[in-house]
């Protein structure tokens, strides 16, 4: 049955299609795999009962000749993701057994496409993390190991549980969130495709909110056409979402494989940074080699307030998480604690329920928002956004997308946190925040293993709305790199 | 402004969180490195640039003011810690 898992969605739905084998047959491959990998951590709770009912009602739907565009493909859901009856935890203490009287948005729109649901997966506490390791859950492990070492690695965050599932063979593509760099990150640290779509694009309607201006779902999955699959069916207009955009979805995995000759693509040079690994330059420059012979264009250009990107984020983003998880009251759901009165139930039932990472978000929330602070704090980082979304949209009246590294290392080992500054932990998004401030559409692809064996990513930016482009950058970036490397099974 | 421990302690006062009175002094450290960090936005020359508060240049919709959902306290209740009589359960507000 190893085979079946080994798929990757195209080619699973294709098998599916001409009945070479069943949704049950390929979710059944996919249960066993995901209770024989527990070590990796990558699912917070399995629901095998209903992933085989709806792969036999899947089964069903491909005998009447009525299937959909993911009939019978088994996927993992972030568990920041509301799934109706079925436990949801943002992998918070906080939201306890929580279960949700409703569908989102995003995984609605996947079960209408005939997906199958085989549980739900990691992630770092409300989404705010970049190594997994604030999951009340525990961290995720790591598929990938460098060569000959037994230490294990983080997967990234704070989609480590999407990005680790994918990545061996436990879903054919999951469900994942990007406020920061959470999808694209933990892709380049597995070996994974991730795209964070154009702010609007995936409905925010049944996703637990972090930072609400930033937030947006997009798929991590094995390839560039898997990832284009995926991103069709959760995107599209959802008037519960006042910021969703209103455009028809395009056909994404139509781009796959177009031309790419006469793209011009910029290379930012303020993603150079200071003692950038000679590695990830090494990467970078291939990349630019490989989009050259395609026939891509390659221009220099600056976006100058780049480095200001990231403490703009740890602004706008507690401001915004601060206002969001003020619903954490202990009143309608989830915990609460004892008091003495009301004051003393909200503040113990919070100061208990959330770990040290979201209260420390939510302090600096606090702090910026307060009187006396809010001008000089939030409104400044406002205003520079404004100017950094303002640098993408003088470099895209020259070019069609953008090429960087997506992330300054490869994958770190877990606990490597404890020794770090929270600022250092921070700075793993460096290349990628910037894409949530302005909105527009950023995607990462693996592209190569470093000199220990473990996999490196390139990010492709695009042009609001134009996923497109990315995506047939991407092929061709997937089609030269030929990254077939699969991490060691040492968890079974 | 260096943030101390009586400012941590308003801080998380105002965002409803206990903190023990041992994790405040760590915790003002940890900010004000955050916080320091964070004063370089003020390099940048932001004279008459507009706030930006979404990333999508949209108007915010508007629907017909008519009720969609409700009249199913079951749901809404389905996850509450107490209730009683289909209303939720909360501790004395008023003494």
């Amino acid at each position: 049955m190893t085979e079946l898992t080994g798929l990757t969605l195209k080619a699973a739905l294709e098998g599916l299609k001409s009945k070479e084998f069943s949704s049950t047959e390929i979710t059944q491959a996919h249960v066993e795999a995901v209770a024989a990998a527990k070590a990796l951590n990558a699912y917070v709770l399995e629901t095998p009962e209903k992933a085989l009912d709806m792969a036999r009602a899947a089964d069903a739907r491909i005998a009447r000749g009525e299937a959909g565009p993911l009939d019978g493909a088994p996927l993992g859901i972030k568990d920041l993701f509301c799934t109706q009856g079925v436990r949801t935890t943002a992998c918070s203490r906080i939201l306890g057994d929580f279960k949700p009287t409703y569908e989102s948005t995003v995984t609605a729109n996947l079960w209408r496409d005939g997906a199958v649901m085989l549980g739900k997966l990691n992630l770092d506490e409300f989404a705010m993390g970049s190594s997994n390791e604030t999951s009340a859950f525990g961290p995720v492990s790591n598929p990938w190991r460098a060569n000959g070492s037994n230490q294990t690695l983080t997967p990234g965050g704070s989609s480590g549980g999407s990005a680790a599932a994918v990545a061996a063979d436990l879903c054919l593509g999951a469900t994942a969130t990007d406020t920061g760099g959470s999808i694209r990150q933990p892709a380049a640290f597995t070996g994974t495709v991730g795209i964070k779509p154009t702010y609007g694009r995936c409905s925010r309607w049944g996703v637990v909110a972090f930072a609400s201006s930033l937030d947006q779902a997009g798929p991590i999955a094995k390839t560039v056409d898997d990832a284009a699959i995926l991103l069709r069916s959760m995107s599209g207009h959802d008037p519960k979402d006042s910021t969703s955009l209103p455009d028809a979805v395009p056909d994404f995995p139509s781009f796959v494989g177009k031309g790419v000759k006469g793209l011009r693509v910029g290379v930012p040079k303020e993603y150079r940074v200071d003692g950038m690994p000679a590695e990830i330059e090494a990467l970078w420059a291939q990349g630019i080699a490989w989009l050259k012979d395609a026939g891509c264009e390659i221009v220099e250009v600056s976006l100058p307030h780049t480095k200001y990107a990231l403490p703009t984020y740890y602004i706008v983003a507690p401001a915004e998480a601060s206002s969001n998880l003020a619903r954490y009251d202990g009143m309608r759901y989830g915990l609460r604690a004892e008091g003495r009165n009301l004051e003393e139930v909200y503040e113990n039932t919070r100061g208990q329920g959330f770990g040290e990472e979201v209260k420390r978000r939510i302090l600096i929330g606090a702090y910026v928002l307060s009187a006396g602070y809010y001008d000089a704090y939030y409104l400044k980082a406002q205003k520079v956004r404004r100017r950094i979304a303002d640098d993408f949209k003088t470099v895209f009246e020259r070019c069609d997308a953008l090429l960087t590294p997506a992330t300054p290392s490869a994958a770190f080992a877990l606990g490597a946190k404890d020794t770090m500054d929270p600022v250092t932990m921070y700075l793993n998004d460096v290349f990628t925040v910037t894409a949530n401030l302005a909105g527009v559409p950023a995607m990462s692809l693996p592209a190569g293993l470093d000199e220990k064996g473990l996999p490196l990513g390139l990010q492709l930016i695009g042009r609001h709305k134009d996923e497109g482009t990315l995506f047939s950058l991407a092929g061709a970036i997937e089609k030269a790199a030929d990254f077939r490397a699969k991490p060691q099974a040492w968890w079974l | 402004m260096a943030i101390d421990a009586a400012t941590v302690r308003k801080v998380a006062k105002l965002a409803r969180i206990s903190e023990a009175e041992e994790r405040l002094a760590p915790l003002a450290a940890e900010l004000n490195g955050i916080m320091a960090w964070i004063e370089q936005l003020g390099e940048v020359d932001t004279d008459g640039v507009e706030p930006m508060s979404s990333a999508v240049d949209l108007k915010l919709p508007m629907r017909e003011d008519v009720v969609t959902e409700g009249g199913d306290p079951q749901r809404v209740l389905a996850n509450a810690p107490l209730t009683r009589n289909n209303f939720f359960v909360v501790p004395k507000v008023v003494e």
